[in-house]
């Protein structure tokens, strides 16, 4: 049989803001374990819980992003289990009456076309702290820095078919949320994280299946490799007359399967009840309004743009919006040179290559976006060749200035000056009787590829800095 | 010295008549002498307290002084205070040490109060006798076989018994306001959110205020002067205006409309009991009152509903005491499992653990909305009808408490028939309003409390009132056996 994969995930997206979403302490990644957690993060007792202004506020700005309709009063709930790394022993968490309701996005697959996927609902809730198994002899230990990290929790609507959604999905979030700045969406330090949903039907059924959900999966990689082990799995047990059980498992990537947790790990009543140390989060109009007007140009938006005002294939303008850092970049390569595909083709080729050989990201970039259309102005107006062009740009690259400086400094400028060429170009053909005289006696075909010859010569004696065009030119009516 | 109030004492402070070491030193002298009969102090630190004096003193000296400065004060265990242990009465706690005050602490400590000691409480401030602690229960200064009443118990007895001249409380179903009344001193609950509940260990969070214990009302109003005040740490903490709470205390009476709540006046209330309240009811009368019989038509779901939104907090609220960070933990932990269990066994008493287990069971799949919804929504219908009733009177008034105090144990093996002590104030923590208890009389030669109920925020009406009749009576001035068993 056929089987189609319904797939939904929910993603725990660390917020990028300065402190906890309940306390003070700082949220930067990689502190000596409990030296970012305070009273209120141990849950001392008689400590409360003081809402993040900032949490609120990228809550609905990435609601505002997807389109969705913002709770104007949403409740955070307790949500309670006992785990060590859980210092209260529940966890403030929306259920209820989220901040973000339904909306959704748009995301591209790597064929080039778009699907709409539907954004169930969003909340806000804290992180938990880690524990740590490692080096304590048989003990664990807990690091608390973590602890109280906001997070806004993305669930999706079913929507999503195959391992390749799955991950346009995530790259689409990612994307979306670095444009709103509300997240640095580092998968390998978890502020990005990943539960899936999955179930199978029989192609053209619209009943849902039974689900499993995996838990906790971390890097578009492993999304992809889980989903696609997880269907496998679950269409085997079909395929031989079985039923799945509706579970939570882990993916393990070391052995790339997917297996259930220990039940214990599983808890199943949390008791939600509406936390009362917070009072409900009442949001007006002139709030979202305001937000509203802070909101940058969306992915989307600027691929359709990009595509549209550049004449660039949806390929290239998805890969030029993938971040916003790139797409600005690429705005001012544009602005400053007039040449979008030129521009396109050596932000994609010659910049995002060097970014990868060298291991680097554009923040890090050595050369500036104006700079490098400064660099194609020169290649437009004649000034320097295609090939010495990226000889200038290694230069600049190696941070010796703007192409005009390295041009000038190198002595790279292009000889279009006419009694300068004919000068090399009698040198030449003195010093190439022989080819001189086969070139007389040949026929067509013969003379163009001597004339190749001619031209290599030429651009030899000038150091590769003879305008090919003119010296094509010259050499015609010399040879004449 | 030890009989003058806060008020006087403040005069003498200020006059030079005596030093607050000279006070401190009085007091805490008492306390060692004394408290073996009352049980009413888990902690004294004597050095503390005669350092803090000391730097009272320099303060006076230096006329920088504010109305408490100087004042020593015992404080509830139940507010943390920084370097000195804070039990909340329960073996949980037996070992911890806050590093940091209470918001409460901090306020009194600023103002130059002197920390006496922490008083005894019902574990985790659940209970209606003291006799959860498990510091053994404090006794009531009245008679000494009798309980001080709960959760307050130590603060009210150690205030009764002259071991200081007022101290804190906390009330989450009528601990400030029941011991007050057993213990024949003056106790306000201020209204939700008007005292911050920052370092005020929690019991139930949309409950639990804090609010001063005192022999008068005029001492009330100076404590809450201090006590009072929006803080940016408690979320549930009031913006509302402090007023200054002593400013009103003269008004006069005249034209105060007083709602009597047939429900306060019915079955269950001990006919001794109504009798001493109606003639403190007599002399507000006589002092310009109105009195009106009013209906709280939803009085009869009070103890259920707080008997099911009070243990649901408390059942989470206490979740974090696991034996991982703080307090008690439990000797060589199998496993996570046998961490949790035996810290938690070992480390809360039987009516802590009863409440968690009525709370857990309210809040489970398939019982939420037949018991914590629904007790929500009665709530509300309880809120609602103090809120119609404030339309046509000033204040509420009734009984504390269905009787005088009971004898410790009379109720060991009946928590229900606890619980039925508490019917008269549970509805105010309900409803978030503010409620006093006050002096109003001796039955079987033990203190009767009348209980006066405001609108939110009217705590400087109800001490207003309670003033004016504290001038009209004397039962507030009157001490267990002064001169005998106390002195």
């Amino acid at each position: 049989m056929n089987w189609e994969s319904v797939i939904g995930l929910e993603v725990h997206l660390q917020l990028a803001t300065r402190s906890k979403i309940f306390s003070g302490s700082a949220t930067t990644f990689g502190a000596e374990p409990n030296t970012q957690a305070s009273a209120v993060d141990l849950a001392m007792p008689g400590m409360l819980p003081v809402l993040n202004a900032e949490a609120v506020h990228y809550a609905v700005k990435f609601g505002l992003g997807i389109g969705a309709k913002i709770g104007k009063r949403s409740i955070f709930d307790r949500k309670n289990y006992f785990y060590p790394d859980s210092p209260k022993g529940y966890q403030i968490s929306q259920f209820e009456a989220p901040i973000v309701g339904e909306g959704s996005f748009e995301i591209s697959l790597p064929d080039g076309s778009t699907r709409s996927i539907g954004i169930t609902r969003a909340h806000l809730e804290e992180d938990a702290g880690k524990s740590l198994h490692e080096d304590y002899h048989g003990q664990s230990g807990i690091d608390l820095n973590r602890a109280g990290t906001p997070l806004l929790e993305i669930v999706s609507e079913p929507d999503i078919r195959d391992a390749t959604e799955a991950v346009a999905y995530l790259k689409a979030l990612h994307s979306l949320v670095t444009y709103l700045e509300i997240s640095d969406g580092n998968m390998a330090e978890g502020s990005m994280r990943c539960d899936i949903n999955i179930s199978l039907r029989p192609q053209g059924s619209s009943t849902l299946g039974t689900r499993a959900e995996i838990k906790n999966v971390n890097s578009f990689r492993f999304v992809e490799k889980a989903i696609q082990h997880e269907i496998e799995r679950q269409s085997d047990i079909l395929e031989d007359g079985g039923t799945i059980v509706q579970e939570t498992r882990l993916y393990d990537a070391q052995r790339d399967e997917t297996r259930p947790m220990r039940s214990k790990e599983v808890a199943n009543d949390y008791r939600y009840f509406p936390e009362p140390d917070l009072l409900p989060v009442v949001i007006d109009d002139a709030y979202i309004l305001d937000i509203q007007h802070t909101l940058p140009e969306l992915p989307t938006t600027k691929r359709h743009r990009f595509a549209e005002a550049y004449g660039l294939s949806n390929y290239d303008a998805s890969v030029l919006t993938d971040s916003r850092p790139l797409a600005d970049y690429f705005e001012v390569v544009v602005a400053t040179c007039n040449d979008a595909k030129i521009a396109a083709n050596w932000v994609q080729v010659e910049l995002l290559g060097q970014l990868n050989r060298e291991q680097t990201s554009l923040a890090q970039c050595p050369v500036p976006a104006a700079d490098l259309g400064g660099l194609i102005t020169r290649i437009l107006d004649g000034s320097i060749s295609g090939k010495i062009a990226k000889q200038v740009f290694e230069a600049m690259w190696q941070g010796e200035g703007s192409a005009d400086a390295v041009i000038e400094a190198r002595g790279l400028k292009q000889v279009s000056d006419s009694g300068a060429l004919e000068g090399i170009i009698a040198e030449v053909i003195a010093g190439h009787p022989e080819q001189v005289q086969q070139f007389l006696e040949a026929d067509e075909d013969r003379r163009k590829k001597l004339t190749g010859f001619f031209v290599g010569q030429v651009m030899k004696a000038s150091k590769g800095q003879a305008n090919p065009q003119m010296v094509n030119a010259l050499l015609a009516e010399k040879l004449a | 010295m030890h009989n003058h109030t806060v008020s006087q004492l403040s005069q003498g402070l200020r006059e030079g008549s005596y030093s607050s070491v000279e006070v401190t030193r009085n007091y805490l002298e008492r306390i060692a002498r004394l408290d073996e009969r009352y049980n009413a102090f888990i902690s004294v630190d004597e050095t503390a307290a005669l350092a803090a004096a000391e730097a009272a003193d320099a303060r006076i000296a230096g006329g920088d002084a504010a109305p408490l400065t100087g004042i020593p004060l015992a404080h509830k265990d139940i507010f943390c205070t920084k370097g000195m242990k804070t039990s909340c009465g329960s073996r949980m706690l037996d070992n911890f040490v806050p590093p940091y005050d209470a918001t409460v602490i901090e306020r009194f400590r600023s103002a130059g109060s002197i920390i006496l000691g922490k008083t005894n409480m019902d574990e985790f401030a659940m209970g209606s006798s003291n006799e959860s602690s498990y510091y053994g229960a404090a006794r009531n200064p009245w008679n000494t076989g009798c309980v001080p009443g709960g959760s307050s118990g130590g603060s009210a007895a150690a205030v009764a018994a002259l071991l200081a001249p007022a101290a804190t409380g906390t009330d989450t179903g009528g601990s400030i306001r029941q011991p007050a009344a057993f213990c024949g001193i003056t106790g306000l609950k201020p209204t939700y959110g008007r005292v911050s509940r920052l370092g005020m260990i929690a019991f139930a969070s949309s409950l639990d205020q804090g609010g001063p214990m005192a022999r008068t009302a005029e001492d009330c109003a100076l404590m809450l002067n201090t006590m009072a005040g929006h803080d940016p740490r408690d979320s549930t903490s009031s913006d509302v205006p402090v007023e200054d709470y002593t400013a009103g205390l003269e008004k006069s009476l005249e034209g105060l409309r007083i709602g009597l709540p047939d429900a306060y006046f019915g079955e269950g209330l001990d006919s001794a009991t109504g009798e001493c309240i109606h003639l403190a009811l007599k002399e507000l009368e006589a002092l310009g009152a109105t009195l009106t019989a009013v209906s709280l038509p939803h009085s009869e779901l009070t103890i259920p509903t707080y008997y099911i939104v009070a243990p649901a907090e408390a059942s989470t609220n206490l979740s974090r005491y696991d034996g991982v960070r703080y307090g008690h933990r439990c000797a060589d932990p199998a496993d996570l499992h046998d961490l949790y269990t035996r810290t938690r066994e070992e480390g809360f008493g039987d009516e802590v653990k009863r409440r968690i287990l009525i709370g857990t069971y309210a809040l489970s799949a398939g019982y939420y909305d037949a018991y914590y919804k629904k007790a929500q929504q009665a709530r509300r219908l309880i809120r609602q009808d103090f809120l119609d009733c404030f339309q046509s009177v000033d204040i509420i008034a009734g009984p504390t408490t269905p009787g005088p105090a009971f004898a410790l144990g009379a109720k060991d093996n009946d928590p229900v028939s606890m619980y039925l002590e508490d019917v008269y104030t549970l509805a105010v923590n309900l409803a978030g309003l503010p409620g006093m208890s006050l002096p109003a009389g001796f039955v079987q030669d033990k203190p009767i409390g009348l209980q006066l109920i405001g609108p939110h925020f009217g705590e400087g009406r109800l001490l207003n009132v309670a003033h004016r009749f504290q001038q009209a009576t004397d039962w507030h001035t009157r001490t267990p056996g002064v001169g005998e068993h106390v002195a």
